[in-house]
């Protein structure tokens, strides 16, 4: 049996990442309660904040407002709210803690959020998405704009050029009202300007990721990678957010040539599938590393994008490369076997022994289905493979025990079977 | 043959084995093609004119037994999901040569993964449908969208189709779905003629056969059924709202009449009766079809329309028909449903409609409690 070990390393990127935050998230409430800047609200899966930061309109993203709420253990109320006037327990929590705040005050432990000026439905692959904006634009009766994005459907697993061309129109029209709201014409060079951050940003990000690659890795591509997450989303195209990651990949680098891990020992290294608990992270955190177990790859890192596998956003094509970016380079606008095939890759490219599938009721995107995936991964591939059930946002689902049983039984298997090979290897090596 | 008696006949079949009928039908037409379409609304004339016959693939309704999709999709995904995965896994539609699925809902995209992968023979089709309603754009894309799709069905099927035969197909649909709405609009007029149980029936035959014989079947039913003539019941006047994919059980269907409603208007098949004037055949017609879509199409939970507010649609219909209270009948866990009733309840409590909420699944076999529902809830309206 394995010691319990956690993990304690704070470095200068989470430092930096909570600065950074803490004024994203002024500037947020310098909007709601001083009407300093307009709101775009949007979606995180692959978005165009290139086109709101072009404009100085302030994104800000309802997905981000309640994975906060969930992180500081203050959602339940929200969602409880919700569910009085009318949502049910089945519809993902995410959406009710969010209309629970909107209809509300709009204040939380970290920001008030402001009413939006504008509601950018970005609907990429999450259909959730379109009831949640759909909803909130019944509620203040604001303008919404529906920006569709084609679910990647063809055998290449690409778009088409229609797809292309529809979504680079509709940006146009984006432009058009951002116009409107603002007052001033679209700014191209500013927006080429920002682009190239994003593309220098994306760039950054892959490298970090790929340092999980080594053994140990430096950083945990699951629970570590949130960290990352918030200034990609929230800090795409500004000078802060390339600055985070500059900081971010030196501090990484340092640590791959010190041999550095997030645990004392790492004795697994998985591959993880699906958003996390937020309401319990480190508690679910702590159920791996005392396996002196460490995620290397996660698919949920690549909700925003997916920079890891090639993609640049590229500033002379500033409308094409958004809109490359939103149709194919996000896990979420990528069909069910295709993440498959990302995982596979995962897997293989980033030598990992095993693969959790985390299935979380709210979000049916990611979860529906998995128990396929599961066939695929044992039955097809051979791969160790767990799926457990909670939730991303609802307190309520998150049955510690019953997770603790699974995870432990799962890694005493590994285990064994790592003693029983390295046995193996032994003896062999003595004849 | 007296039409109740044709009714009765469809309505045996569905209930007992549906997708029985297909497979006979295949059975004498060894050379014709089937594709299976998915709800909600699928362009079924594409199928059409490639020389395939479209057929609906809408669940296992309540003689199924789910065995082996319950280990592929977790507890919280509705049941036609795991039901129309449980056909395949027990090779109860080995008829089809093609099936589609559409953007309704994430459970049903994924879905259309999982077929691809577990039935290779099986052609495995896709369509994004668009939801941005307010760019002049979107019809290029929706055009384009079929012409893809057209292509990959004249590739099955092995015809060729030209504008000619797809302007066919689409004069042969328009006359269906305008007998449907002479179907539905002959039940809000004169709902103690025709109940809703003889609706669904007459409607839902439509996805199992080719349209032809539907439209005969159909036209003498209109026929015979313009010749009623019964006294109205002292029933409620409802609206019914939210089984649009799922299907609810027929004894559910007639259990809430039989509690004492009339159902003016509801969405069960509405992919199948899913414009509200014919689509026109003049012009290219796979942009016409396409075109059709964004103008002339009924609202759905699963088109989200932003040139409308949603809960206002409901309300509208609710006026336009006369209904003095709505039924929202949603399937469990379906996620587009529960969050309309969100939005719906809201609207409705505001605008001082009384409404009955009930939650329904297509395996279940036991009415009782929705009749209690039902009774209550039109005995608080008879006498309130």
């Amino acid at each position: 049996m394995a010691e319990t070990t956690k993990s304690t390393y704070q470095g200068q990127m989470h430092l930096l990442q909570k600065e950074m935050m803490g004024r994203y998230f002024e500037r947020v409430t310098r909007a709601a309660e001083q009407g300093d800047g307009k709101a775009v609200y949007m979606l995180i899966s692959g978005n165009p904040v290139e086109l709101v930061q072009a404009f100085d309109l302030v994104p800000v993203y309802p997905e981000i407002d309640a994975l906060q709420l969930a992180v500081k253990k203050a959602a339940l109320p929200f969602i409880l709210k919700a569910e009085e006037i009318g949502y049910s327990m089945d519809n993902c929590a995410y959406v009710k803690a969010d209309v629970g705040l909107f209809l509300g005050d709009r204040k939380t432990p970290f920001a008030t959020i402001p009413l939006p000026s504008l509601i950018l439905c970005n609907y990429v692959g999450c259909n959730v998405y379109l009831q949640w904006f759909e909803h909130l634009a019944e509620y203040c009766d604001g303008e919404i704009y529906n920006l569709d994005i084609p679910f990647l459907r063809e055998p290449s697993g690409k778009p088409s050029k229609a797809d292309i061309e529809y979504v680079v129109k509709q940006l146009e029209e984006v432009i058009v009202a951002m116009e409107r709201l603002t007052g001033k014409d679209l700014d191209w060079a500013k927006l080429k300007r920002i682009v190239a951050l994003s593309g220098e940003t994306g760039e950054l990000w892959a490298k970090v990721k790929s340092l999980t690659k080594h053994a140990p890795t430096p950083f945990d591509a699951y629970f570590d990678s949130v960290t990352m997450m918030a200034p990609l989303y929230c800090l795409r195209g500004t000078e802060d957010g390339l600055k985070f990651f500059q900081t971010a990949l030196k501090e990484m680098e340092e640590k791959v040539q010190m041999g550095q891990g997030p645990l004392p020992e790492e004795r697994f290294r998985f591959v993880i599938e699906g958003p996390p608990p937020w309401p319990y992270l480190r508690t679910f955190r702590d159920l791996f590393s005392k396996w002196g177990a460490v995620a290397v790859a996660s698919t949920y890192s690549t909700v925003g994008g997916l920079w890891e596998f090639g993609f640049k956003h590229d500033p002379n094509r500033p409308l094409e490369s958004i809109a490359e970016h939103m149709l194919e380079w996000n896990v979420t606008n990528r069909n069910f076997l295709q993440r498959y095939a990302q995982i596979r890759r995962y897997i293989e490219e980033w030598n990992a022994d095993a693969l959790i599938i985390h299935s979380v009721k709210s979000c049916r995107l990611f979860s529906a289905g998995q128990g396929d995936m599961r066939e695929y991964f044992t039955k097809d591939l051979n791969v160790p493979t767990l799926l457990i059930e909670s939730d991303i946002e609802d307190p309520r689902y998150f049955s510690e025990a019953q997770i603790k049983n699974r995870i432990d039984a799962f890694f005493e298997s590994l285990e064994h079977k790592k003693i029983v090979r390295e046995a193996h290897a032994a003896a062999g090596g003595a004849a | 043959m007296k039409i109740e008696n044709t009714i009765a006949d469809y309505r045996e079949a569905l209930e007992e084995a549906p997708l029985e009928r297909v497979a006979q039908w295949k059975a004498s037409h060894p050379d014709k093609k089937i594709v299976g379409c998915y709800p909600v609304y699928s362009p079924v004339e594409l199928i059409h004119a490639a020389g395939m016959l479209p057929v609906g693939i809408l669940g296992g309704g309540n003689r199924l037994e789910i065995a082996h999709a319950d280990s592929r999709f977790q507890s919280f995904v509705c049941s036609i999901v795991k039901s129309t995965l449980e056909l395949a896994m027990t090779d109860r539609i080995g008829f089809l040569d093609g099936i589609v699925f559409h953007s309704i809902c994430d459970p049903a995209r994924n879905l259309g993964s999982v077929y691809k992968r577990n039935f290779p023979k099986l052609m495995v089709e896709y369509i994004h449908f668009p939801q941005n309603m307010t760019s002049p754009h979107t019809v290029n894309y929706l055009t384009a969208e079929y012409r893809r799709l057209l292509e990959s069905y004249t590739q099955l099927s092995g015809a060729k189709a030209d504008d000619e035969s797809l302007r066919r197909s689409i004069r042969i649909y328009n006359e269906q779905r305008r007998l449907l709405r002479e179907l539905y609009a002959l039940r809000a007029a004169q709902p103690q003629n025709l109940s809703t149980v003889e609706t669904y029936v007459l409607t839902r035959t439509a996805t199992l056969m080719p349209p032809e014989e539907h439209i005969a079947i159909l036209t003498e039913a209109l026929a015979a059924l313009r010749l009623r003539d019964e006294k109205p019941k002292d029933r409620i006047r409802v609206v019914l709202e939210g089984s649009f994919c799922e299907q609810p059980p027929l004894e559910l269907i007639e259990g809430l009449e039989a509690a004492g409603c009339y159902i003016l208007d509801d969405d069960f098949l509405t992919g199948w009766r899913f414009f509200t004037e014919d689509i026109p055949v003049d012009g290219d017609p796979v942009r016409s079809l396409a075109e059709s879509y964004i103008k002339r199409s009924v609202y759905s939970g699963v088109k989200h329309d932003t040139r409308e507010r949603k809960s206002q649609h409901l309300l509208d219909r609710v006026k336009e028909t006369g209904a003095a209270a709505v039924v929202i009948l949603a399937a469990k866990f379906c996620e587009p449903a529960l969050f309309d009733y969100a939005l719906y309840r809201q609207a409705l409590e505001k605008a001082g409609i009384p409404h009955l909420y009930l939650e329904f699944e297509e395996k279940m076999w036991i009415f009782d409690k929705s009749r209690t529902e039902v009774e209550t809830f039109v005995e608080s309206m008879l006498f309130d």
